[in-house]
């Protein structure tokens, strides 16, 4: 994985919007935004934060430079060492696909900050708030936390395959947004499955309204 | 034996609750993943966790929990506190890890049937 590798593949995939979200960190956002404006790719910063819960929320930016605010408020909550014999190398790249440093923290490790704390932020921040993979058994709002938690201000509710969505529906009932996305983390899960926006233009004051579905602007899967 | 005793035999400090300082603890059970507590945990019980979020008060009045120890230096969130003294909820902190604090109340027959192999 890579940014070039990333963009190139979700191109050849017919994706026409993707979102960059690493673990606690959006340091290889810059280089996949800029490669997707050259490729004709729209792609948006994000990152998913590993709250102090062990909750995966899946956040997305309009700009880079909103993401890395983000990421300076995840950094200092965020402990630990990488190590590369356990978890690998954390590699951060430019657009050519050369190795411009590593990354040194544990971004696997969980923010001490609180998932509506964390909720709060991205929404001060300009971003977009989605409870991640909620169907699966792990790191998820459901299997965490029992349940969503009332008045939690979530913008949508990601799920992994569009099989969990009846059971996830009783969760979650009517809002927030449902939507579906791979959650890759190799390359050949890129596109495996994916939601369908209906815009007017592919950009972020689009999506928002598309997650409030405001205007005929719907999320399908 | 009650939530206020087991408060003084582990030197816990409560942080919400008090009005269920007397309520029976019957049995115990350790667990982060509150899809599991909410499955597994026995009625009566005392939870211990390091969740703070204030879900765990909700999982307590569902379950019927006596009372939640959060272990290991965790502090509630200050929802969880807010709520805990609504529900009448138990909140008690402690630094003794999960293992440490079960097996203490373990030991002084919490969740012990009668003739079950510990030495006395």
């Amino acid at each position: 994985m890579s940014p070039k590798r990333i963009v190139e593949r979700a191109a050849k995939k017919g994706l026409d919007i993707i979102a960059i979200s690493d673990h606690n960190s959006a340091e290889n956002t810059g280089a996949a935004v800029k490669l997707g404006r050259m490729k004709g790719m729209v792609v948006f910063p994000g990152m998913e934060v590993n709250t102090r819960e062990e909750v995966h929320l899946l956040t997305v930016f309009e700009h880079v430079s909103q993401a890395l605010a983000m990421q300076e408020e995840i950094y200092r909550r965020l402990e630990g060492k990488n190590d590369p014999k356990i978890f690998g190398d954390q590699i951060v790249a430019n657009i050519h696909d050369e190795v411009e440093g590593f990354n040194e923290r544990l971004l696997i490790g969980a923010v001490d900050m609180a998932l509506e704390d964390v909720v709060d932020k991205v929404h001060e921040l300009g971003g977009l708030c989605m409870a991640s993979h909620v169907d699966r058994p792990s790191y998820s709002l459901i299997s965490q936390l029992g349940f969503i938690p009332p008045g939690l201000d979530l913008d949508g509710i990601e799920i992994s395959t569009p099989d969990a969505k009846g059971v996830v529906l009783n969760y979650v009932g009517e809002a927030p947004s449902l939507v579906c996305f791979s959650d890759s983390h190799r390359l050949e899960q890129i596109g495996a499955v994916f939601s369908t926006f209906f815009l007017e233009q592919p950009v972020f004051a689009e999506l928002r309204k598309a997650f409030k579905g405001e205007g005929g602007r719907k999320i399908e899967f | 034996m009650r939530v206020r005793d087991i408060k003084e035999m582990l030197g816990l400090e409560l942080m919400a609750g008090s009005s269920g300082l007397d309520r029976m603890v019957q049995g115990g059970y350790c667990g982060d993943l509150l899809s599991d507590v909410m499955a597994n945990a026995p009625q009566g019980g005392v939870w211990l966790t390091v969740q703070a979020h204030q879900n765990i008060v909700a999982v307590a009045v569902l379950r019927e929990l006596a009372a939640i120890i959060l272990v290991n230096g965790s502090k509630p969130d200050p929802k969880t506190i807010e709520r805990g003294e609504q529900e009448g909820i138990p909140i008690l902190v402690t630094n003794q890890g999960a293992f440490e604090a079960a097996g203490r109340l373990f030991m002084a027959g919490i969740g012990r049937t009668r003739n079950e192999g510990v030495c006395s």
